[in-house]
């Protein structure tokens, strides 16, 4: 599904932000990419949207080989990812079935498809009752909750989560990764970089671990890793 | 683009103005002073230029002959002028015989007084008067008219209001270059305030486009609302004008026409329909065209989709 092989990527001149990273990813996974603020977990995510070019490397994602994407093929790219961030990124002057419409909108489906599947999809998060509800009424896991239904409405073949519950409490961080889970459950591709390495060591799943733009370990967490 | 689209896109076009009241407000303000300077620039060039055409037919060029010149010469200048004539520099000419000069003289001087014109008798004083009254078509060619016919054959003298066929030739041309000057420099300021405001809009709306790009709307798409709202904004910038100039043209026309009527004859407005025919789609289609090439540049400067 994600084939990201020898990639590096410099901002500046002999500066790597991303070093010789290869990984590989495949359909239906669940992974976790940890690492320390400069390990270049951010990057990882811009180059997967392609909103950065490597510097070296190639990325392919399904059968597309990013580096042979035009300017004018991108919407339709991104269209197959569906992403997350921790400050939810949602429109504030709209309620909560605009800001998962909006999605539905923006790639132009039709009307009569906006008005089934928000619904759905708003039930599937939880949030089906507060739909007239602006982002500014709801908790923050609410809203991120909004965040995920409005990344998966165009039913997108992966979910990028950028530091998902990095602005929730516990509880609200815990209701989203289980959120994240059934999603995964359902088929869709999941890749959550985070710092919350209690969740992380909880989830048992497959554990990518960045330091410096280098890729210092990947491995799938279980009994052992708990300290 | 499919229609539900467009309709979301020229929803999201006009939300962008109610979201940014105050310079959408500024822009349409100022796109109306330019239409509407534009308009009165426009309905004062038009009926100045009826009035200097209106003029300039009336200026005559007036050829006289040797004594004693055979009629078949005389014919030839005539000739000469038909030629004038087919090449668009004379509106038209007419021969005066020396005994119509004098008539017309007689009923010029002598109305009233009969008896003094006739104490020359058979005589004609004005014997070697025959002539050609030539009326231009084009005034700026007037001086290389006269020229010509002072080096034709049996040509004595050639008579010309030069002055005045100068100045008017002179001063319309001054008007044409003003109005030109002033309608580039109102687009531009009309062009700068479109663009302002929606780089405004642009900002307010930053975040919106970001996620727009993320979730994968075209270029289009994206870029859509803004040319609406630009393109709205010179529509009713156009429209406002053009409605004030409507009631303000009607207005004078009738105010000259009432309290000026000795003006008539002189002062001729081109009627409303006529001014207004031409005035309509040329403004409306610069309110739109500056609201279309404002927002596309801004655009392309602050928005790399």
């Amino acid at each position: 599904m994600i084939k990201i092989e020898h990639v590096s990527k410099a901002y500046q001149a002999g500066v790597p932000a991303l070093n010789d990273v290869s990984m590989f990813i495949g359909t239906g996974e669940f992974v976790f990419i940890v690492g320390d603020s400069g390990s270049g977990k951010s990057t990882l995510i811009k180059l997967l949207l392609k909103e950065l070019e490597p510097t070296e490397g190639t990325i392919k994602i399904g059968n597309e080989d990013l580096s042979k994407i035009t300017h004018k093929q991108v919407p339709k790219f991104r269209r197959k990812i569906g992403v997350v961030f921790q400050d939810f990124r949602l429109l504030q002057d709209r309620n909560v079935y605009e800001n998962v419409a909006f999605a539905m909108k923006v790639v132009e489906a039709p009307n009569r498809e906006i008005r089934t599947k928000v619904p759905q999809m708003l039930s599937m998060v939880g949030l089906a009752a507060k739909y007239r509800s602006l982002p500014k009424q709801l908790s923050g896991g609410e809203q991120q909750r909004v965040a995920i239904a409005r990344a998966l409405v165009n039913e997108p073949k992966i979910l990028l989560a950028d530091e998902p519950t990095g602005n929730l409490d516990s509880k609200n961080a815990w209701d989203i990764m289980n959120l994240l889970e059934q999603i995964n459950a359902r088929g869709t591709t999941v890749v959550v970089v985070t710092h919350n390495m209690e969740i992380v060591k909880a989830m048992k799943k497959r554990v990518i671990t960045m330091k410096k733009g280098v890729l210092v370990s990947d491995e799938k967490w279980g009994e052992d890793n708990e300290d | 683009m499919k229609i539900s689209s467009i309709a979301y896109c020229f929803r999201q076009g006009l939300k962008n103005i109610g979201r940014n009241k105050m310079f959408s407000l500024a822009s349409i303000a100022t796109m109306s002073a330019c239409i509407f300077l534009f308009g009165v620039f426009y309905s004062l060039g038009v009926n100045f230029e009826a009035m200097v055409k209106s003029a300039e037919e009336g200026v005559a060029v007036t050829v006289f002959f040797q004594e004693g010149t055979s009629q078949e010469t005389i014919d030839k200048v005539g000739e000469a002028l038909d030629d004038q004539k087919r090449d668009g520099v004379v509106a038209d000419y007419k021969f005066v015989s020396a005994d119509e000069a004098w008539e017309s003289f007689k009923a010029d001087y002598f109305k009233g007084h009969e008896e003094a014109a006739e104490g020359f008798g058979d005589d004609n004083p004005l014997a070697n008067s025959a002539n050609y009254e030539i009326y231009m078509k084009d005034i700026s060619k007037q001086e290389e008219l006269v020229t010509y016919l002072q080096g034709l054959e049996g040509v004595r003298e050639v008579n010309q209001s030069e002055v005045a066929a100068q100045t008017l030739s002179d001063f319309n041309s001054l008007i044409g270059y003003i109005f030109t000057g002033m309608i580039l420099i109102l687009v531009a300021v009309a062009v700068f305030l479109i663009n302002n405001t929606v780089t405004v809009g642009i900002s307010v709306r930053k975040e919106e486009i970001a996620i727009m790009k993320l979730i994968g709307a075209k270029d289009n798409f994206v870029r859509a609302p803004f040319v609406v709202e630009g393109v709205f904004i010179g529509l009713v910038g156009a429209v406002i004008p053009l409605v004030l100039l409507y009631f303000l043209y009607r207005s004078i026309v009738s105010y000259v026409a009432d309290q000026f009527s000795f003006l008539s004859g002189f002062l001729d407005f081109i009627p409303l329909q006529d001014v207004f025919g031409v005035l309509v789609p040329v403004s409306l289609l610069m309110g739109v065209g500056i609201g279309y090439i404002g927002s596309r540049m801004t655009l392309k400067k602050h928005l790399q989709v």
